[in-house]
């Protein structure tokens, strides 16, 4: 490479927000029903019905604006994007093109190059499409407007990123705000975070933009930051073979680590946006927007703060734990339950980060309940299981989430302190390995190891592992002295 | 009592004979039917004709009037509904082929009004296809006739529920007015009909055409019906976001014969060319009425009207090609039976399911949408309606009511508009600014031209105003005879062809 290049990307996210009812109807926008059960003549698009919209919509777009440092647009309109799509029963959707809900707003980034602040240039709320689900043994498609109608945000920032890193850092930004906001559970690999990349390469100095492309189908970090090398790659080697770039729209493959070109401008749909006739503008007052503020939910470093002073907490749990507003919730409700909050942190950073890593799992698809792990935290301190047992069972908790206490009992992993049978399973043990026995009397410290692992397992576990090393060691000094 | 005698009964007189048990709900829907037997077939005013269900609504009607549950004006009274406005189980067509098929799933807002208040569905009529027409020539199902005179059009686009009420094959029905579709048809068909504020009535279950525009309303027999029907199918409805919650809907009260004092101005661009003498003359005739009932009538500038009809083709036109974009072949409907590929599925179905006017308006709409030509169509538009509203604004700061011509001819001869839509588009004149500005208009019956047929008076308001309206209308039409249809006058018999005029020779 003889030039020195400069990336420059913008991101659209699009958000789907948590709301229990969708944005013009009141069908539930709860995930995995059966195909078109959770539809009705407006979200099917029968003729002559009419959208209504929901006020959480509005709250939720308004949340996501003041957390990002936006204006909300105090007279805002729904804007119609028509264009004739099966998984569209209404062939239109409703969306907003002249009047956003918020603009103009900021995002404060840290990487490893320290602090930015990434410009959000506009948030605006719109309508989820249905789902074609393509029969190949019928030849037929079908459609499911079960999504028809959950609602959206796009939030659209400036091209002010430079990185891979500067985008993961402010997705992952964006990510937290919203969940802390209680607006999405953001879940890139579910869709309900969804992240297109505006991508652009320029010499090094240039104030000029360079002609850009549009990366779709990103459903993980990791897949965002490998389609950004590799567009940043691909856009510079046509620049050095003199070739110009196409302003297109091209679809990343995850596994093949390439992309291809899906349509370009010039095939660019127009698709006659015009006001929304059937809604009334959007007025917003003063009032609801200060009522909005208020509302705001702790945020992150607030939160770290009350994590050290009321429970007590090391900063480095502190920060750890509220990395993540499912984390922190899921801490919170567990130490309510146990009021142990070190244990609680010290399994969740130890334990689940473990077998969440394992899994490749994001924070926010822990399965198990916070009662669960009360409850094996509870069995602990009372010393009714010994550690080994309760990683076992934790990890029965993470998959299953299982009942610790009667998995306990039904699985017999009780720990033992009746000493009396102890005495006469290490005696056997023993007994069965005069080897280990002699090379401890002559001096080989070691060899008890062995002899507790034995004893362990002729137990099945359930030992109290201080108890048998106290008592290990009692009978052996009485087999050298006695 | 004879069918024929009940037949005569306008609806809130016949509620009342039902009421006083000398007409069973049964009797008043046979009267209907026997009619509908004798000149539907010439007169096509109907798309579906539900007799087996109107019969069962009419038992469960009587039913809660004998027990003194249903107590409303129009209790047991058969009403038509125009073809647009959804009817859970009841084919409901748009008088299109694309929709020939197609039976919702739940029924419009202003329908369920009408049921509480004990009407009896009879069917649905006949109208040009998706409200897109001035003749209802334009429908998938054939052509209606005026029962007036048989080789003339009812007008449109509820010329089906104007003909229906003209012909007393029904007492009353539903229409949509977008651009002058209630008040041009009621005029040519010598009914009463209103088209009110909009936002007065639900547009939940109405098939869109212009979102903006687009209005329910009563054709009836007269003043009266309009306004106990208005007052039944008018609601606050939360499904409908245009939707106003009024609290001055008891339109009955004002059913007056008063007009003292009431200043009614006619707008001298309302009387320009392109009206026919007779129409100008009867309206005249009309107001001078008005003016000796103690109206005080004067003429003056409105401005602007010759912009109206531009504005009101572009937006309507643009609505119409996003909100007909749903008739695809993919959820419900005409699906064309050959194709290869979504695309052409598509295509197929709409170009055979949609007639060409329809077609037209779609193309039309779809073009001034499109980038580039937005600002210079859509837009000017916008702007133009805008100024129209200021303009009615400024005469309702004057005047209580505006009067004027309905249309500027009587109803044409079957065949004639359809060969040049633009001079038909000009005919919605004295309509479409009404739309345009949201307003409340009413088409009064005021005469008959040369050859019989009847000419419509039309009196605007101020948004909200129904009550003005109504009141003059009603003082106005207590000032003459109700006329009625050869038709409603003679059965079968008025169905005789009249001669066709003879054609003028250079």
């Amino acid at each position: 490479m003889s030039k020195e290049y400069e990336t420059v990307i913008g991101l659209e996210v699009h958000v789907e927000l948590a709301t229990k009812t969708k944005i013009f109807c009141g069908c539930s926008t709860a995930f995995g029903g059966a195909p078109n059960t959770h539809t009705c003549p407006v979200c099917t698009g029968m003729p002559g019905s009419l959208p209504v919209l929901n006020k959480k919509v509005v709250e939720y777009a308004m949340a996501v604006g003041l957390a990002t440092n936006c204006s909300i647009t105090q007279y805002g309109k729904f804007d119609r994007k028509n264009y004739f799509y099966p998984d569209n029963p209404q062939n239109y959707q409703i969306s907003q093109l002249y009047l956003p809900i918020c603009r103009n707003g900021s995002v404060e980034i840290e990487t490893s190059d320290g602090k930015k602040t990434i410009g959000i240039h506009e948030i605006h709320m719109e309508e989820d499409a249905g789902k074609l689900i393509h029969d190949e043994w019928e030849e037929c498609s079908l459609v499911d407007y079960n999504r028809s109608g959950v609602p959206l945000i796009e939030i659209v920032s400036e091209p002010d990123m430079r990185s891979a890193q500067e985008v993961i850092a402010y997705l992952e930004k964006l990510r937290m705000m919203i969940q802390y906001l209680g607006v999405s559970d953001c879940k890139l690999n579910e869709g309900s975070m969804r992240a297109d990349v505006n991508l652009s390469v320029r010499e090094a100095g240039s104030i000029q933009l360079g002609t850009r492309t549009e990366m779709k189908n990103l459903n993980s970090f990791k897949a965002i930051a490998r389609a950004i090398e590799n567009e940043k790659n691909r856009q510079i080697d046509l620049l050095e073979e003199g070739k110009n770039i196409i302003q297109e729209t091209r679809r990343w493959d995850d596994i093949k680590e390439y992309s291809y070109a899906m349509r370009s401008k010039e095939d660019a749909q127009d698709y006659r946006y015009f006001p929304e006739p059937d809604l009334v503008p959007l007025v917003i007052s003063d009032a609801w927007i200060a009522k909005m503020k208020e509302g705001q939910p702790e945020f992150r470093t607030e939160k770290m703060e009350r994590y050290k002073q009321q429970y007590g907490l090391p900063d480095y749990d502190a920060e750890i734990i509220t990395g993540s507003k499912y984390l922190a919730d899921f801490f919170e409700a567990a130490t309510e339950l146990c009021q142990k909050p070190k244990k609680v942190s010290n399994w969740l950073m130890g334990e689940t980060m473990r077998l969440l890593k394992e899994r490749e799992m994001e924070p926010e698809e822990i399965q198990f309940s916070p009662a669960n792990l009360a409850k094996l935290i509870a069995l602990t301190e009372e010393g009714s299981i010994n550690s080994t047992v309760a990683k076992e069972v934790f990890e029965k908790i993470f998959d299953e989430d299982i009942d610790p206490d009667s998995y306990v009992k039904e699985h017999g992993l009780k720990t033992v302190n009746d000493e009396g049978e102890l005495r006469s399973v290490i005696e056997q043990v023993l007994k069965e390995n005069p080897k280990s026995v002699e090379d401890y009397r002559n001096g080989k410290e070691k060899a008890i190891g062995f002899l507790v692992g034995q004893t362990m397992k002729a137990m099945k576990g359930k030992a109290n592992p201080g108890m048998v090393n106290q008592v290990l060691k009692e009978l052996l000094a009485r087999e050298v002295f006695g | 009592m004879s069918l024929k005698e009940i037949r005569k009964f306008t609806a809130v007189q016949l509620a009342e004979k039902i009421k006083q048990k000398e007409v069973s709900v049964l009797e008043a829907l046979q009267a209907t039917l026997e009619q509908i037997n004798q000149v539907e077939a010439s007169l096509n005013s109907y798309v579906t004709v539900e007799a087996e269900g109107a019969m069962q609504q009419a038992a469960e009607v009587q039913k809660k009037i004998d027990s003194g549950e249903l107590q409303s004006p129009l209790a047991g009274v058969p009403v038509a509904i125009k073809d647009n406005m959804c009817t859970e189980g009841l084919l409901t067509t748009c008088s299109s082929k694309i929709l020939e098929n197609f039976v919702p799933t739940y029924t419009a807002e202003a329908v369920l009004n009408l049921r509480q208040a004990g009407a009896v569905i009879l069917g649905k009529t006949n109208m040009d296809e998706f409200a897109m027409g001035s003749t209802t020539e334009t429908s998938a199902f054939g052509i209606t006739r005026n029962p007036w005179n048989l080789e003339h059009v009812p007008g449109g686009s509820s010329g089906g529920s104007c003909a229906a009420v003209a012909a007393q094959e029904c007492f009353y029905a539903l229409g949509s007015d977008t651009g002058g579709s209630i008040r041009q048809p009621s005029s040519f068909c010598g009914v009463t009909g209103l088209k009110p504020t909009y936002g007065t009535v639900s547009r939940y279950g109405l098939i869109a055409y212009g979102s903006s525009l687009d209005q329910i309303g009563p054709v009836a027999k007269d003043v009266t019906d309009c306004a106990a029907i208005l007052e039944a199918i008018t609601s606050y409805d939360k499904k409908d976001s245009t939707s106003l919650n009024r609290r001055d809907t008891d339109f009955t009260s004002a059913l007056k014969r008063d007009v003292t004092g009431m200043k009614i101005g006619i707008p001298r661009d309302y009387f320009g060319e392109g009206l026919e003498k007779e129409i100008k003359e009867a309206v005249l005739a009309a107001a001078k009425t008005l003016e000796k009932q103690g109206a005080i009538v004067e003429e003056f500038d409105l401005s602007l009207a010759e912009y109206a009809i531009p504005a009101y083709y572009v937006i309507a036109c643009a609505e119409a090609s996003s909100n007909l974009a749903r008739f695809d072949g993919v959820k419900y409907g005409y699906r064309s039976k050959e194709y290869e590929g979504l695309h052409h599925m598509y295509k197929k179905s709409r170009s055979q399911g949609f007639g060409p006017e329809v077609k037209r308006r779609i193309m039309l709409g779809s073009f001034v949408l499109s980038s580039g030509y937005y600002d210079a169509y859509y837009l000017k538009a916008l702007r133009t309606k805008a100024l129209i509203k200021q303009a009615f604004d400024q005469a309702f700061e004057v005047y209580d009511v505006i009067l004027g011509p309905a249309a500027p001819t009587t109803a044409p001869v079957i065949g004639k508009s359809l060969q040049d839509p633009l001079k038909m588009y000009l005919g919605d004149i004295y309509t479409v600014s009404v739309n345009l500005a949201g307003l409340p208009g009413i088409s009064v019956p005021c005469g008959l031209d040369g050859k019989g047929l009847p000419i419509g008076l039309q009196l605007i308001g101020d948004c909200f105003q129904e009550k003005k309206i109504i009141q003059a209308a009603y003082t106005f039409e207590q000032t003459r005879e109700r006329q009625l249809s050869p038709v409603a006058e003679n059965g079968e018999a008025g169905l005789k062809r009249q001669p066709r005029e003879q054609e003028e020779k250079v």
